[in-house]
């Protein structure tokens, strides 16, 4: 197994505010990792720190080996944020030409071919929404569009997913086939790292999870983090509000 | 969550839009149909090509001042064109196209008429749109400057080197505003409002104090307002070099702009290096609004970026449907607004910008979608 993401000794504040103290851990290749904590917690921070977009203030971040910071096969990251962040609610753009962003970075200045045009296609087939490639994003439902931008993920030949909370104001019917398709392309070999409140989708999708508030508080397999306190102590007093019962 | 059922086939096409979805298509939009795709490159063909016959008109206008047999065939060339505007002027009833000057001017507003909506198209969705009348009117300081310099040195200064100097001030400033607003801050509109306000104050101070010890050889407000009469032959010139570099890096860049306005922390994630391409459109900007100042005037000029933009984001379904639409209803609206402004002899900028905020309105009466630009 190759280490994907290894974190070493990780602190990182804005400003005089404490963000994440001290963490470590490393996220294996085919891992599909759920990230969860409380609100505030430092889950996207450290998400970012993963991906290069912070430096951090202490510590090392390595990516597929190299400095996060430093890494520069962009393409190999496929990265889905809240919905908020784009500008897909007032921009005219349609799914297809948001998915060709995925091929991009492959093609810098030049001119994209038959053959990108191929693996978006492909890419938008696989995730279900073909028959929506030539509508604007914004008249799509909140599932459809995450879905596309996984697709865009796809297109890039991405071969981390990196996830922040994808599934807010999603219906919870979406929501589950969503998680349905994380999980094929997780088998498929793709490494996966998701933020992510809801604890019962951590327990039926993801196969490690990492609990965090400013500290670590577990990093393991799934199942021995519900067998931990690792939640109750992250959340402190506040717990139990999320957890679901699982058979 | 209501209680319907998704059909199990793991189709995704019953899929009604979520509840928790504010943005709801209000209606279903279809593709858009090859017959639609082919007007639209018909028609900027049309507008590509008049603007090359515009930039070989200003080719000419400077090669017929060179000496020898170049100078003689460019003046026989530049001839042809007079003599077309005079057989305009005989049947239209005008006395306006055979005059040089007048063509300078509409070369002008044909070429801004491209690259103003070309590059309004990202600002507009950068959310960036009060950007080009901020730098319209650090290029007024820039003139300003100009008169000054240009007068304290005794040249004769021409409204070629004062829209030269215009230039590089708003250049600079476009650079130093993104300094600014990449430290305080997202694109919030204060540092927008200081920049704005600023340098219109340092350009009226300049023109004060300098009218003290220099004669000012042109009207401000022509550049306040814009006329076709203050675009000089090398300010025309320096618009059609300035247009092709323009249009150059657009293409050159097209997707690299189209992600960042769209995602700018993917593309961030996808080692995009974002504050160049914000820099650079910043910087086109600036030209662009240097180049239209002459035209639409110093407080009209964002209109360009703008109000077409705006009006093609109603109708298009697409961003490259946009960005067509754009530089087709921009130069619908220089064209019909020049128009309009020598057949009633009123400004060109105030009649251009009408006559696109029409187009926005019929594009808006037209479109049955809800307003998408004031979605957040």
């Amino acid at each position: 197994m190759t280490t994907v993401v290894d974190v070493q000794d990780v602190t990182f504040s804005y400003g005089n505010t404490v963000a994440l103290e001290d963490i470590s851990l490393s996220i294996e290749a085919g891992d599909f990792l759920g990230l969860i904590g409380p609100n505030g917690s430092g889950k996207t921070t450290l998400l970012h720190l993963i991906i290069g977009l912070h430096t951090p203030d202490s510590g090392s971040i390595h990516l597929f080996g190299e400095r996060a910071t430093e890494f520069e096969a962009g393409e190999r990251i496929g990265y889905v944020a809240q919905r908020s962040t784009d500008r897909g609610g007032s921009m005219p753009v349609t799914i297809r030409e948001a998915v060709l962003m995925g091929r991009f970075t492959h093609v810098g200045h030049g001119r994209l071919g038959s053959e990108d045009h191929k693996i978006v296609d492909e890419a938008i087939e696989r995730v279900g929404i073909a028959d929506l490639a030539d509508r604007p994003i914004s008249a799509v439902s909140g599932g459809q569009r995450q879905r596309a931008f996984i697709a865009r993920a796809l297109a890039s030949e991405a071969d981390l997913l990196a996830l922040d909370e994808p599934t807010v104001g999603v219906d919870a019917d979406s929501r589950e086939e969503f998680y349905g398709l994380l999980d094929e392309l997780n088998q498929q070999g793709i490494t996966i790292i998701l933020i992510e409140h809801d604890v019962d989708v951590l327990t039926t999708h993801v196969n490690k999870v990492a609990c965090i508030n400013r500290q670590l508080f577990h990093h393991g397999d799934t199942v021995s983090f519900i067998e931990s306190d690792a939640l109750s102590e992250a959340y402190g007093k506040q717990s139990g509000v999320l957890h679901h019962h699982h058979p | 969550m209501s209680g319907e059922t998704d059909s199990s086939g793991g189709s995704d096409t019953s899929d009604t839009p979520d509840t928790a979805d504010t943005t709801e298509p209000t209606t279903a939009v279809a593709p858009p149909t090859p017959l639609r795709r082919r007007i639209q490159e018909v028609g900027l063909l049309v507008v590509g090509l008049l603007g090359l016959f515009m930039i070989g008109f200003i080719v000419l206008d400077w090669l017929r001042t060179l000496p020898g047999s170049v100078g003689g065939l460019a003046a026989g060339g530049f001839g042809q064109f007079l003599l077309v505007g005079a057989w305009m002027d005989f049947y239209l009833g005008t006395n306006v196209f055979r005059h040089p000057f007048m063509w300078r001017a509409i070369a002008t507003g044909v070429l801004v008429g491209i690259v103003g909506p070309l590059v309004g198209t990202y600002l507009v969705h950068r959310q960036m749109a009060l950007i080009g009348e901020t730098l319209a009117h650090t290029a007024f300081a820039g003139v300003a400057i100009g008169i000054v310099v240009i007068g304290a040195l005794g040249v004769s200064g021409s409204g070629g080197q004062l829209v030269f100097v215009a230039l590089i001030v708003s250049i600079i400033a476009a650079l130093g505003l993104q300094w600014l607003v990449e430290h305080t801050d997202s694109y919030g509109d204060v540092p927008i409002a200081i920049v704005l306000t600023g340098s219109f104050a340092v350009g009226t101070l300049l023109i004060s104090w300098g009218r003290s010890f220099v004669s000012v050889p042109i009207d401000i407000e022509d550049f306040l307002f814009g006329d076709l009469a203050i675009v000089t032959a090398d300010g025309a010139r320096l618009v059609a070099v300035l247009s092709v570099v323009v249009v150059g890096l657009v293409a050159y860049n097209y997707k690299q702009f189209l992600f960042i306005t769209f995602d700018e922390k993917a593309a961030r994630v996808a080692r995009l290096r974002v504050r160049w391409y914000n820099a650079l459109l910043v910087v086109l900007t600036a030209i662009v609004v240097v180049g239209a100042m002459q035209i639409l005037g110093v407080i009209l000029v964002a209109g360009l970026l703008v109000i077409p933009v705006a009006a093609a984001s109603q109708v298009a379904q697409g961003f490259r449907e946009t960005l067509y639409l754009s530089v087709l209803f921009g130069q619908a609206s220089i064209i019909a607004g020049i128009g309009v402004s020598i057949w009633q002899g009123l400004p060109s900028g105030g009649s251009v910008i009408v006559v696109a905020i029409g187009i926005y309105l019929s594009a808006t009466v037209v479109s049955d979608r809800s307003p998408v630009l004031s979605q957040s």
